[in-house]
C-alpha cells in the first residue's frame, strides 16, 4: 500500500525552523556564557593562583655547591685539595648508535663492565639532553687518547668537575680520612638543603670531624627553564660561601719520616708537642690511598682492603688498643711515690719472680735484676719491683692515679674513631665479668698487662703529661683556620686539662730521671739501641707487651711462636729531656722487644725532628 | 566625491555579488584567520615556515570556498545522496587500506595527497539528512527519524572505531542538528535523551582506554599530572596566568617555554588566552558568535527546506567546534581532538570549514538569484 504523502506546509515549516533556530541561539548564548564565566574564573578570580604556578613552572632554583675548604699542614703544604677530575659524559640525544659508541669508546679509554653497567642504570630517568657520566676519573693518558679521537664521538664529552684529592696519598689517610658519596644514613642526618648540589661528605678523620666548617654554605641561583628543563638564563644569584681552609698541626715531613720508619711493620707512631698538644705526626701502618674512596672504590679493591691480614683500613693510632706493658711503669712509680708506698731511696732485693702470700703462683720477671731501687726499676724495667709496688698500693689507688693521666678515657682529639682504652677497676670487673678483683690482677696491671689497654694516642698524651710534669693538654690536629679577606691564620687555642698534681715536685724527677737513664745509662733498656750516641737528652721507657699468655714456667721463645703471637714492641719518650719539644709513642705490633724495635724508631724520629728538620 | 565613493562601494558590492560572496561572513572569517596567524606566529615560536605552510593551506581553503560558493545549492542537493554514498564507501576503504597515524586509522593515501574521508563526512552527513527531509513534511515522523538516525549513525560509527572521537562527535552533531532543526518533536527528543543517558554505561564499555582516561582526567586532572592530566593542567595555568590583559604577544611563558603541549594545534586557544588575557578571549568569542549568527541568519532567510536545514546545521557545527575546543582547553570537557576553527595549525579541518562557509555563501547568494 502506497504511503500517503502529506503536503508540505512551507509556511508552517518555516515558522517551526525559526523557532528551533531561536532555541539554538539561546543555547549557543548560554554556552558562550558558560565559557565566558569559566574563563573569567580562570583569568580573573584564580589569576594569582595560576600566575604563581606559571612562575613555578618557569623558574627553577638551582643549588650552587660551595667549594670544600682546603687542608694544609703546619707549613702550608696542601694535604687535601679540590682539583678538576675529568669525567667522560655522554649526551644521549646527540648519539646516534649508543651501542656502537660504547664499543668504540672502549678502544680509546679503559672501560670496565662496572662503568657501562652504572652508565646504563643512570641513563634511565635522565632526559635525553642531560649528560650522563660514563667514567668518573680519567687518567691523563685516557684524557689525551680521547682528545685525539674526539671527532669520532659526537655526543661524548669530557667534563671537568671538582673532586677532592689527597696529594699525600696513603701518608695521611688515617689522619684526614676522606670524603665519599653521601649515603642514606648521612642523608637522614644532614640538612639536605645545605647539601643541595653536593655529592660528597667527610666520612672519617679530620674530613668528618670538621665537616661543618669544611663544607661551607650552599648558594642558590634562580634560572629560567623551559618545559624540558633546559636552563635558558640566570635570573638571580646568591653565591656560595666556600668552606673554611684548615691548617693542621701536622708536619708532613715528620709524618713521612715516621711512615718510613714504620715501613714494613704494622703499628702506629704518634708524635706531639707536649707544650701545646699539637699532634706533629700520627701514623698508622699499613695505610691505604684515600683517593680510591673519592670516586667510588671498586668492590674488589675494597674487599681486598677490608680482608687484608694487616687491616690497612684500621686506624691504629686512635682505634688500636694495646696493653701498655712496661711503658706504664713511670706512672705507676709516680703513684707509688705519691701514696708513700715507695721512695726513690728504697732498695728491693728481687728474685726472678714474685709471689703473693698464701699463693704458690710465681709472677715472673723478664730477667733477674737483684737489688733495685726505683731508678733501676724503671731504667732496667724490673717487673718484680712493680709487682710489689702494685700489691702494696692496691688496684683502687692505682686505677685512680692512672685515671688522672687520662687513661681509660678518650683524649678528645679532633678526629673520628678514637677508642678509650681500658683502665680496669674493681667496679669494672664486677660489672663486666661479674667477678671480684683478684690480687694477682693488681700485679700484672702494675706492669701494664692484664686488662689494661691504651691507644697509641693515649700513650703519647701520657708521655706529654710526664714531660710537662703534670701539665695536661688535649691533643689536637687542628692548628688554626684561615679566615678573613686577607686569609690570615687564626691559631686555635690549646685546651688545657686539669693537671696531675703530686704532693712533692721532686717525685717528678724521681721518675723522669730514670726515664733518661733508660736511654743514656749503659744498663738502660734502650741504651744500646737508641740512647747511646744521642746528641741530646731523651727520656723514655720501653715496653714489651704480651699478646700470648705464657704459663708460669714457660719461656717466651720468639722463634717458636707464630708471628701474630709475638709480643708488641712499645716505646714512649720525649726530648730534649730538659726542655721537651716532642713526645713520641711507638707501637709495633708483634715487633718483639720494645727496646730493640720501638725505641730506635722513636730515636730516629726525634733525630729527624730535632736535628735535621730544624736546620 | 560622495558620488564616486558611493559608486565604488556599489562596485565592490557588485563584485562580491558576482562572486556569490557574503561580506559580513567573509569579513568575520578573514578577521578570525588574521588573528589566527598572529597567534600562530607566537605559538609556533616565530616559525615562519609553519606560517608559510598555513598560508598555503588558507589559500587552498579559500579556493574551495570560492568554488562552492559558485555552485547553486540545488545542485548540491541533487548530489547529496551520491556524496554521502561515496563518503561511506571511502570510510570503509579507510578501514581496510587506511594509514595509521597517532594510533588511529584515518587517512587514505591518494598518491598526490592524503585524504581524510571522515572530514568529508562533516559535510556529507548534514547534506544527506537535509536531502532526506527536504521533500518530506515536517516535523518528521518517527519512521523518518529512524531513517535519519541510521544515516547519521553509520558514518559516525565508522569514524568512532578508527578511533577518532572528535570527528565522530562533529559528524554526529552536524547530523543531529539537522534533525533538530527539522523539528523533531519534544517528546521524541526527551525519549531519545533518556535512552542516550541509559546508554552511557554501554558507551563507556566500548570506549578505548585512552578515551576513558581522558574522561577520568577531566574529572580530576591532578590525578595524573605528568601523564594525561598534563595537557589540561598546563593549559589552565597558561590561561589563568594570562589574567585580564594577558602577558602580551610573544610573551606567554607557558607557550614560549614549551610547557604547553600541542600549542599550535589543539591548544592554541591557551596560547591566545595567555598572551591576550580575558579581554582578548572575549573579543575572540564575540567574533565566533558573530560568524555563527551570520550563518544562522542566512539559514533563516533561505528559501527551501534543504538550504535552511543545511545552512543551520553548518553554522551550528561551527559553534560545536568552538565550544568543544575551548571547553576542552579550559578544562570543561574531555580532551578530544577538535581544533579551534580558523585558528589551529593544520589544513584538513580548515578546508572542510571553508567549504561549509562556501556552501553558506552559495545558499545566501543563490537565494537572491532564485528570488528574481
Amino acid at each position: 500500500m502506497p504511503a500517503r504523502q502529506p503536503l508540505k506546509n512551507h509556511h508552517q515549516e518555516k515558522r517551526l525552523f525559526l523557532a528551533r533556530v531561536v532555541i539554538l541561539v539561546v543555547v549557543v548564548a548560554l554556552l558562550f556564557g558558560i565559557l565566558s564565566a569559566r574563563l573569567g574564573h580562570l583569568q580573573v578570580a584564580s589569576y594569582s593562583h595560576f600566575s604563581t604556578l606559571s612562575q613555578n613552572n618557569r623558574v627553577r632554583l638551582e643549588a650552587l655547591p660551595p667549594p670544600r675548604g682546603l687542608i694544609f699542614d703546619r707549613n702550608g703544604v696542601v694535604l687535601a685539595e679540590n682539583r678538576p677530575a675529568y669525567q667522560l659524559e655522554i649526551t644521549p640525544e646527540q648519539v646516534e648508535d649508543m651501542e656502537d659508541t660504547l664499543e668504540r669508546l672502549a678502544q680509546v679509554v679503559n672501560l670496565e663492565e662496572m662503568h657501562i653497567e652504572r652508565f646504563r642504570r643512570m641513563l634511565r630517568g635522565k632526559r635525553p639532553f642531560q649528560a650522563v657520566p660514563l667514567k668518573l676519573n680519567l687518567s691523563d693518558e685516557e684524557l689525551a687518547n680521547f682528545a685525539v679521537n674526539r671527532h669520532r664521538f659526537p655526543g661524548v664529552d669530557v667534563e671537568a668537575r671538582v673532586a677532592r684529592h689527597y696529594p699525600q696519598g696513603a701518608s695521611l689517610a688515617h689522619v684526614l680520612g676522606y670524603v665519599g658519596r653521601i649515603d642514606e644514613r648521612e642523608l637522614a642526618r644532614i640538612d639536605t638543603r645545605r647539601y643541595a648540589g653536593t655529592s660528597h661528605i667527610g666520612k672519617l678523620g679530620v674530613e668528618r670531624y670538621y665537616e661543618d666548617e669544611l663544607h661551607g654554605q650552599v648558594g642558590f641561583q634562580k634560572v629560567e627553564v623551559n618545559a624540558q628543563g633546559r636552563t635558558l638564563r640566570v635570573l638571580e644569584r646568591e653565591p656560595a660561601t666556600p668552606g673554611r681552609d684548615l691548617v693542621l698541626s701536622l708536619d708532613v715531613r715528620l709524618q713521612r719520616a715516621a711512615e718510613e720508619i714504620l715501613d714494613g711493620y704494622a703499628g702506629a707512631i704518634v708524635a706531639m708537642d707536649p707544650r701545646n698538644g699539637e699532634v706533629l705526626a700520627m701514623v698508622s701502618m699499613p695505610s691505604f690511598d684515600p683517593n680510591l674512596f673519592v670516586h667510588g672504590i671498586p668492590r674488589s679493591v675494597f674487599q681486598e682492603l677490608r680482608t687484608h691480614r694487616r687491616q690497612p683500613l684500621f686506624n691504629r693510632a686512635l682505634s688500636g688498643q694495646y696493653p701498655p706493658g712496661s711503658t706504664l711503669k713511670p706512672v705507676v712509680g709516680l703513684a707509688g711515690l705519691e701514696h708513700g708506698i715507695t721512695t726513690a731511696e728504697r732498695i728491693m732485693y728481687t728474685r726472678g719472680y714474685y709471689t703473693l702470700p698464701n699463693d704458690s703462683r710465681r709472677y715472673r720477671d723478664w730477667r733477674y735484676h737483684g737489688a733495685v731501687d726505683l731508678d733501676r726499676a724503671i731504667a732496667q724495667s724490673s717487673d718484680v719491683y712493680f709487682y710489689d709496688l702494685g700489691h702494696k698500693m692496691g688496684i683502687d689507688r692505682m686505677s685512680e692515679f692512672l685515671g688522672l693521666f687520662g687513661l681509660g678515657q678518650r683524649t678528645g682529639i679532633d678526629s673520628t674513631g678514637e677508642r678509650q682504652g681500658l683502665l680496669p677497676t674493681r667496679e669494672w670487673k664486677r660489672a663486666t665479668h661479674n667477678q671480684p678483683w683478684y690480687p694477682g690482677e693488681t700485679l700484672i696491671t702494675a706492669i701494664g698487662q692484664g686488662y689494661m689497654l691504651t691507644t697509641p694516642l693515649q700513650l703519647a698524651s701520657v708521655t706529654s703529661t710526664l714531660a710537662m710534669r703534670g701539665e695536661r693538654v688535649r691533643p689536637h690536629l687542628l692548628r688554626g683556620r684561615i679566615q678573613g679577606e686577607g686569609g690570615e691564620l687564626t691559631i686555635d687555642e690549646s685546651q688545657y686539662l686539669p693537671p696531675v698534681q703530686v704532693s712533692r715536685p721532686e717525685f717528678w724527677d724521681q721518675v723522669l730521671v730514670p726515664m733518661e737513664n733508660t736511654m743514656h745509662r749503659p744498663r738502660g733498656t734502650a741504651y744500646n739501641t737508641a740512647g747511646r750516641d744521642a746528641a741530646y737528652r731523651i727520656a723514655g721507657k720501653t715496653g714489651t707487651s704480651q699478646v700470648f699468655g705464657l704459663g708460669e714456667d714457660e719461656e717466651y721463645d720468639e722463634e717458636q711462636l707464630a708471628l701474630h703471637l709475638h709480643d708488641h714492641a712499645l716505646f714512649i719518650g720525649y726530648a730534649p729531656a730538659e726542655d721537651p719539644r716532642i713526645a713520641v709513642a711507638v707501637i709495633v705490633e708483634h715487633g718483639g722487644s720494645g727496646g730493640r724495635v720501638a725505641a730506635p724508631m722513636a730515636r730516629k724520629l726525634m733525630d729527624y725532628y730535632l736535628l735535621e728538620m730544624d736546620s | 566625491m560622495f558620488h564616486t565613493a558611493a559608486a565604488e562601494i556599489g562596485l565592490g558590492r557588485q563584485i562580491l555579488r558576482a562572486l556569490h560572496l557574503d561580506l559580513p561572513l567573509l569579513g568575520g572569517i578573514i578577521l578570525l584567520l588574521s588573528l589566527g596567524f598572529v597567534v600562530l606566529y607566537s605559538a609556533s615560536g616565530e616559525n615562519m615556515d609553519m606560517l608559510h605552510r598555513q598560508g598555503v593551506r588558507v589559500a587552498l581553503a579559500f579556493g574551495v570556498l570560492m568554488l562552492l560558493a559558485q555552485i547553486p545549492h540545488h545542485h548540491l542537493r541533487q548530489w547529496s545522496p551520491w556524496v554521502y554514498l561515496v563518503g561511506v564507501v571511502l570510510l570503509i576503504l579507510v578501514m581496510f587500506f587506511g594509514e595509521v597515524g597517532k594510533g588511529a586509522q584515518r587517512w587514505l593515501d591518494l598518491g598526490l595527497f592524503r585524504f581524510q574521508p571522515s572530514e568529508f563526512m562533516k559535510l556529507a552527513v548534514p547534506m544527506m539528512v537535509a536531502w532526506y527531509f527536504a521533500d518530506r513534511p515536517l516535523p518528521p515522523r518517527l519512521r523518518e527519524l529512524m531513517v535519519a538516525g541510521v544515516v547519521v549513525a553509520i558514518p559516525a560509527a565508522l569514524i568512532a572505531q578508527q578511533p577518532d572521537l572528535g570527528t565522530a562527535l562533529l559528524v554526529t552533531g552536524a547530523g543531529l542538528l539537522v534533525i533538530f532543526l527539522a523539528g523533531i518533536r519534544w517528546r521524541v527528543l526527551l525519549g531519545l535523551g533518556v535512552l542516550a543517558l541509559s546508554a552511557a554505561p554501554l558507551l563507556w564499555h566500548f570506549m578505548q582506554d585512552y578515551q576513558r582516561r581522558r574522561v577520568l582526567t577531566l574529572l580530576n586532572p591532578e590525578s595524573d599530572p605528568l601523564g594525561a592530566g598534563y595537557h589540561i593542567i598546563q593549559s589552565k595555568i597558561a590561561i589563568g596566568s594570562g589574567g585580564l590583559y594577558g602577558k602580551g604577544w610573544l610573551n606567554g611563558t607557558q607557550s614560549q617555554l614549551e610547557f604547553l603541549p600541542e600549542r599550535s594545534t589543539d591548544f592554541i586557544f591557551a596560547v591566545y588566552a595567555e598572551e591576550f588575557g580575558l579581554l582578548g578571549v572575549l573579543l575572540l568569542l564575540a567574533l565566533y558568535l558573530f560568524v555563527i549568527l551570520r550563518g544562522l541568519a542566512i539559514a533563516v532567510r533561505a528559501q527551501d527546506t534543504y538550504a535552511r536545514l543545511l545552512a543551520g546545521s553548518l553554522s551550528l557545527t561551527f559553534f560545536i567546534y568552538v565550544f568543544v575546543n575551548t571547553g576542552m582547553v579550559i578544562g570543561l570537557l574531555p580532551v578530544v581532538g577538535v581544533p579551534l576553527p580558523l585558528f589551529s595549525y593544520g589544513g584538513t579541518s580548515l578546508v572542510t570549514l571553508m567549504a561549509a562557509f562556501g556552501i553558506l555563501m552559495s545558499i545566501n547568494s543563490h537565494r537572491r538569484l532564485l528570488a528574481r
